[in-house]
């Protein structure tokens, strides 16, 4: 393979990963706070391609993006306060199974509103490709990178920086002993709700103009997105980030091997790299076992 | 076998041997035949589920193997069914060591993730076709009838009998494992792990003898499936199945075996006589069927509503006694429920 093949596949795999990159991020934050991975993550990405589709026939691009993220934010705490609340003090299968529901009920009402047929949406700039070293990049692939790094800074000065912010890692690091020091779990949770629907919102809407969004999109990048999590370690910033961009190239370097149906496998890739790595290291490349060891579940 | 088991045994046999009798609409039959399908899916489930702690999104996968396996041995490569019956379900088992082997040890969502991104890839590849066996989204046809002690299976009522004798050997079986040794380190680890392991149970061996017996269970119902309809396509082995199943165990309660049947019974049932309502609204019904369960009855909807009922019915005939002061204070409730 010639090296500009090699870094046209590099650009897929940046733009595709920097989408796990996200919705790895926005597990993150609801594992940290509430020790349950949320299975409606996925749903949480399918919304806010649907609302940005919605909003951008009747607004320019520039208003729809913040009221799209905005309208994600609303259902995510809803469906924190109508579910997760209720059963707060429930083990942790019943919550996994509550969030396994609330995703079917945003799935199924998604069905409802939108049916069952895919979307496009305008690129948000021009869709001339770009020419870098004998390889071409479109401009949204640029989109989606600056978004990705603005959410990481803007997520690394609110969690160094905001009193909320320090609230959330103590809470991440011990919830008893953060709630015994008067920070309020319960308004923790609702919080880490918007915040992770925000994110996978804002990835839904910029990977939109590229791959389309339909109802049932969500459970694909749910379940990227973990693997992309626990490859970098269950918890971690970094390791999200790190862990969603290494499976993006690697899926994408996997669809150009030179065998039969290899990029009908692509699929499978992230699940394989998860299963490799919850063999020999569970706790993530930046994880330590005996860190994991204490979570509750 | 507990006395209420065997009486629930004889009671269930006697129900499936009358039925016939007043439903013997083929239509009706057909009914019964995915009741007892799902069925044999979801024990195996109720058991991994309710016992383990653990949930397994890819039960769909698992009966999509089957299904393929028996399919593809018998239409293409001219197998004998009941051989490929047994290879299908050892390939199935296999996959689902490879799963289950590095996600069963940890703690955890670990499993459930990594099921249902089996499910999906199962669905994907089967898809897909990359190999041109699977026949792609349109699926095959030409899978030959299954014959039982050289009685063809070629009729609704035929079949009704042979899967629902099927779902009592493996109820049978079942219920003897929980209350075995086996049974008793199950219900141990759901009690508290740490503690069974304390007491030198070996969690992770039960937990994944446990999930490749789920698999197994419905790698067998997806073979049957395959030789029932005769044609597979993926379309019917999609993840919204494999929550289907889940939903299905847990109205009955999760730890419950016979709440797992009727659970699979009523929902097959209700799904078939409202087909135009589910067809559009299956998701959001299994959404709230499976919030509303876990915030309310956590014990499944049968048991659960018997109790909900007993407390009122306690705290109804309480009230009752105090206001009329020398009444009887028994109550026909059970009073322990209503606290």
């Amino acid at each position: 393979m010639d090296p500009s093949t090699i870094l046209q596949y590099t650009f897929a795999g940046i733009k595709i990963g920097g989408i796990y990159a996200m919705v790895a991020l926005g597990f993150n934050i609801i594992y940290n706070t509430t020790g349950i991975i949320n299975f409606a993550q996925g749903e949480f990405v399918m919304l806010g391609g649907m609302f940005m589709v919605t909003f951008s026939r009747i607004m320019p691009l520039g208003a729809a993006f913040p009221i799209a993220v905005l309208a994600v934010v609303i259902v995510g705490c809803f469906l924190e306060r109508a579910t997760i609340w209720p059963a707060r003090n429930g083990s942790v299968i019943s919550l996994i199974m509550i969030t396994i529901g609330g995703s079917l009920l945003l799935k199924g009402l998604a069905m409802k509103v939108w049916g069952k047929s895919s979307f496009p949406l305008r690129h948000f700039s021009s869709e001339e490709p770009i020419k870098i070293l004998e390889a071409t990049i479109q401009p949204q692939t640029l989109w989606i990178i600056s978004v990705l790094l603005l959410v990481v800074i803007v997520l690394a000065l609110f969690f160094k920086f905001t009193l909320t912010g320090k609230a959330m890692r103590a809470c991440a690091a011990n919830r008893p002993a953060a709630s015994l020091c008067g920070i309020s779990v319960d308004r923790l949770v609702l919080l880490s709700f918007a915040l992770s629907a925000g994110i996978g919102a804002v990835a839904g809407i910029v990977i939109t103009p590229v791959t389309l969004v339909n109802y049932t999109c969500g459970s694909m990048y749910a379940l990227k997105g973990f693997a992309a999590a626990v490859l970098g370690g269950l918890g971690i910033s970094t390791g999200a980030v790190v862990g969603g961009l290494t499976i993006g190239l690697m899926e994408c370097y996997g669809a150009a091997l030179p065998f039969q149906g290899a990029s009908s496998y692509k699929d499978g890739i992230a699940l394989l790299v998860l299963l490799i790595f919850l063999c020999a290291k569970p706790s993530g490349i930046f994880g330590r076992a005996a860190i994991s060891e204490l979570k509750r579940f | 076998m507990s006395k209420k088991n065997l009486i629930g045994l004889i009671v269930l046999i006697a129900f499936l041997l009358v039925i016939p009798r007043f439903f013997g609409n083929p239509y009706y039959l057909g009914v019964l035949v995915w009741s007892g399908l799902y069925s044999l899916i979801c024990m195996g489930l109720s058991l991994f589920m309710g016992y383990c702690g653990q949930i397994s999104l890819g039960q769909a996968g698992f009966y999509a193997l089957g299904a393929y396996g028996s399919g593809i041995l018998t239409a293409r490569f001219g197998f004998e069914p009941w051989p490929a019956l047994a290879v299908a379900l050892v390939a199935c088992v296999i996959l689902a060591l490879g799963v289950g082997l590095p996600t069963l040890r940890l703690k955890g969502h670990y499993l459930a993730m990594a099921t249902l991104g089996f499910g999906v890839i199962i669905y994907v590849v089967a898809d897909a076709d990359p190999f041109g066996l699977t026949g792609g989204p349109s699926g095959f046809s030409g899978i030959p009838k299954l014959s039982v002690f050289g009685l063809a299976l070629n009729d609704e009522l035929r079949w009704y009998y042979f899967v629902w004798a099927t779902v009592l050997i493996f109820l049978f079986f079942l219920l003897n494992l929980v209350n075995s040794r086996v049974g008793r380190a199950l219900r141990s680890i759901h009690g508290g792990e740490t503690a069974a392991k304390a007491m030198g149970v070996n969690v992770a061996k039960y937990k994944t003898q446990a999930f490749l017996l789920s698999a197994a269970m419905a790698s067998v119902a997806g073979s049957f499936y395959a030789h029932y309809v005769g044609f597979v396509n993926p379309e019917p082995f999609n993840l919204e199945l494999s929550i289907h199943l889940v939903t299905m165990v847990v109205i009955g309660g999760v730890t419950n075996l016979w709440g797992a049947i009727a659970g699979t019974v009523l929902l097959t049932v209700l799904t078939e006589g409202f087909r135009t309502f589910f067809k559009e609204y299956r998701l959001l019904f299994d959404g709230l069927i499976l919030v509303v369960i876990m915030l309310l009855f956590a014990e499944g909807l049968f048991l659960g509503a018997a109790k909900k009922v007993a407390a009122l019915v306690a705290r109804a005939s309480c009230l009752r006694s105090r206001r009329r002061p020398g009444a009887s204070t028994h109550s026909t409730g059970n009073p322990e429920a209503a606290s």
